[in-house]
């Protein structure tokens, strides 16, 4: 696809999101312009006006399905992406947005705009995954600034990146931090969260929230009986998995048999 | 273009703005009928799924509504929380909270300023575009925004949806030492944050004026970030709890982000313009030599030099955060215990791109019933719509792509936010 001796093609598309996913690549100020330097941007409209087509030999996709004219969007990405990378919670998951998979949108449209029929949203917030092939899915709420440099340097250098699938807690270990859920009894999803961020919250003296998702492993039913012994009950076990990998498996039905009607308790 | 009635240009998502949307332009008979911003960033719900959460929970779930403005979500949530439990949080927790948006403001700003504005003026497609001729330029505001990020990551924990802040104030608040290097790199890029305004004070501009209402925070003692009354140009002066009795969203078909007016059904601006307008005097002095020497002032109109007044916020905000750091003695608390109670409360702070209002209705174990959040870009959509009515007016003759350029560089005037889904361009011009 890339002739000899040209720069790889790079391309950055955003689907329902908030923008953070990508900018994390706008804030590695240190290795910014290394990277500008080293690809050819063809696509990223937060960071250029300027737009080649495609093919792209990488393609990084933020954001969730939400629409229908997503759907056909996605499908056009994928056709013009040698590797198609998936980046942030949004992507993988389905996001914050996917709230609404476990509710009735349309009251959900009726909440926050005054004429409903403006408004042309599916009823759920998907993964890219669930729409056309992926070929790596990094985690994250936002993702990790070193882990997407990893991924988009052992690209370019043709090797296979390094992404652990192990959880928060291994980082916690390395990280030398006490355990926030042993010795402060603080509720924390390390145990069943994707490792990547360096076990942040942890280090702040906060419980891990889960904003990298599930671990490879994940098993929430064995960390309830810890919850509940620090004084969470179902309704709120079902509301701390059921955030921003809501709609991630094991999260979506670890969190549905705690809550099993609507997510929210009825006001 | 297509036959010799109608001229329709079609021009994929306008580039350098948070989010996505379109815009078109309908002109009849050689004369302009109207000028719609469609936003087209899908609807996420935040102010529906927020029903039924825990009152503990908004600063985390509302910071996602923006990655580029994390900071101006979890504040103006944890004030309205806080309102409604009768709680006030002051003090070095206040300051500490500041310092917070002093850092959000410089890497905002800057990323702005530097990365989608600047290249507007001088012609080029974005920074990366103008480091192959400007690199230094280019180097020096990413080392003025990565300071504005170290701030946010010392003290939140990462720069993009910080983990560190909840209702009361923090998790944990930073030692002297840990604020240590961020106030060296603060002194180091000071120069740079002057430099800044020299050089987009600089830039060709446009001569227009525009009347818009500028609403902006107030308060007495300090250029207002977080906390006092909300005050415009034409004398309002009001408590936050009264805000939704003088303004009003509405929703319009073109888009999926609400429009806000006046009660009266008149436009207004929110932003660094209107800030800038109505806190001249709490600027800190070399921000505002800063800006006597570069020529704006409080009475200054043009949305075009709204870079230079982001400069000069910058330079403020850097001179702020040296003094807050300088001033810090760690609290004994890291927060202050917050009861939930049945109630309603109000919280309003200023984001980089403006005022965002919060209102959450708390039942009496803490559970919110209702939401309503107001972002800045949705307040600011009437007027960046007034201000393309009267550029593409005075500039009908250019041909198509021109005034594209035109467009977009007026509607990045504003640094609108779209992702607040609420969030932004197509463009299409309709010469029928
Ligand atoms: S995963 Fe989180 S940070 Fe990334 S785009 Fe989605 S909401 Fe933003
Ligand atoms: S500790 Fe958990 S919630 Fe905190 S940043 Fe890491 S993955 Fe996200």
């Amino acid at each position: 696809m890339t002739a000899p001796g040209a720069k790889p093609r790079l391309a950055v598309w955003k689907f329902s999101s908030c923008d953070g996913c990508q900018l994390t690549l706008l804030d590695r100020e240190d290795e910014l312009l290394a990277v500008a330097d080293a690809v050819d941007i063809g696509y990223f409209l937060e960071a250029t006006s300027a737009q080649v087509e495609g093919p792209y030999d990488v393609s990084l996709v933020e954001g969730s399905i939400t629409t229908p004219h997503d759907v056909e969007r996605i499908q056009e990405v994928r056709a013009a992406s040698k590797v198609l990378i998936t980046i942030g919670a949004c992507a993988t998951a389905g996001g914050i947005q996917g709230l609404r998979n476990f509710a009735d949108v349309d009251e959900f449209v009726s909440v926050v705009y005054a004429s409903p029929s403006f408004i042309d949203t599916l009823a759920t917030s998907t993964a890219i995954a669930d729409h056309v092939p992926v070929d790596l899915e990094l985690r994250g709420c936002p993702i990790d600034g070193r882990q997407l440099l990893e991924v988009v340097g052992a690209l370019l250098a043709g090797r296979k990146p390094v992404v652990s699938g192990q959880s928060v807690c291994v980082e916690c270990k390395a990280a030398g931090n006490v355990c926030v859920l042993v010795a402060h009894g603080t509720p924390c999803l390390g145990p069943v969260t994707h490792a990547g961020c360096g076990a942040l919250c942890p280090s702040y003296h906060r419980g891990c929230y889960g904003c990298f998702g599930p671990s490879e492993s994940s098993m929430p039913e064995s960390l309830a009986p810890a919850l509940a012994a620090v004084g969470m009950d179902e309704s709120d076990q079902g509301r701390f998995l059921r955030t921003f990998n809501a709609w991630a498996e094991p999260f979506r039905s670890a969190s549905t048999v705690r809550l099993p009607d609507p997510h929210r308790r009825q006001p | 273009m297509s036959d010799d009635t109608t001229r329709t240009i079609k021009v994929e998502a306008l580039a350098r703005v948070e989010g996505e949307g379109a815009m078109h332009v309908e002109i009849r008979d050689g004369a302009l009928v109207g000028v719609e911003l469609q936003i087209y960033e899908p609807p996420r719900f935040f102010e529906a799924f927020l029903r039924g959460r825990r009152h503990t929970e908004p600063p985390d779930i509302t910071a996602r509504i923006c990655g580029i403005c994390p900071v101006a979500y979890q504040m103006s949530a944890c004030e309205a929380i806080e309102d409604a439990c009768g709680v006030v949080v002051d003090g070095p927790l206040r300051a500490l909270r500041r310092l917070l948006y002093c850092g959000e403001w410089i890497e905002s700003h800057t990323l702005h300023v530097y990365m989608l504005h600047a290249p507007d003026f001088l012609g080029y497609h974005g920074a990366i575009e103008m480091a192959a001729d400007h690199r230094e330029r280019v180097e020096q505001g990413l080392a003025l925004k990565k300071v504005g990020n170290q701030i946010v990551e010392v003290l939140g924990g990462r720069a993009i949806h910080p983990l560190n802040v909840r209702v009361g104030g923090f998790y944990r608040v930073p030692t002297r030492r840990e604020l240590q290097p961020v106030l060296d790199g603060l002194l180091r890029v000071r120069e740079i944050a002057e430099g800044t305004v020299r050089w987009v004070g600089a830039f060709d501009m446009p001569d227009l004026t525009y009347d818009h209402e500028l609403v902006a925070l107030s308060r007495p003692d300090e250029y207002a970030v977080v906390g006092g009354n909300v005050v415009s140009s034409s004398g309002l002066d009001i408590p936050v709890s009264a805000f939704l009795d003088e303004f009003a969203e509405e929703h319009v078909a073109r888009s999926n982000a609400l429009h806000a007016y006046r009660s009266d059904g008149t436009r207004y601006l929110v932003g660094p313009m209107a800030r800038f307008a109505l806190g001249y005097d709490r600027l800190s002095e070399s921000a505002r030599a800063a800006a006597v020497e570069v020529g704006v002032g409080p009475d200054d109109r043009n949305p075009f030099r709204s870079i230079v007044v982001r400069a000069v916020e910058v330079l403020h905000a850097v001179d702020e955060a040296i003094g807050l750091i300088e001033a810090y003695e760690p609290p004994d608390q890291p927060a202050v215990p917050v009861e939930p109670r049945a109630g309603v409360g109000h919280g309003v702070s200023e984001a980089p791109r403006g005022l965002l209002y919060h209102r959450y209705t708390l039942d009496d174990e803490g559970f919110i019933t209702d939401a309503v959040i107001v972002p800045p870009t949705s307040q600011n959509q009437p007027s960046i719509e007034a201000d393309l009515f009267r550029l593409v007016e005075q500039n009908l003759d250019l041909d198509d792509d021109a005034l594209r350029h035109v467009c977009e560089q007026s509607i990045r005037n504003h640094d609108p936010c779209i992702s607040c889904a609420t969030h932004f361009l197509d463009l299409t011009v309709d010469r029928g």
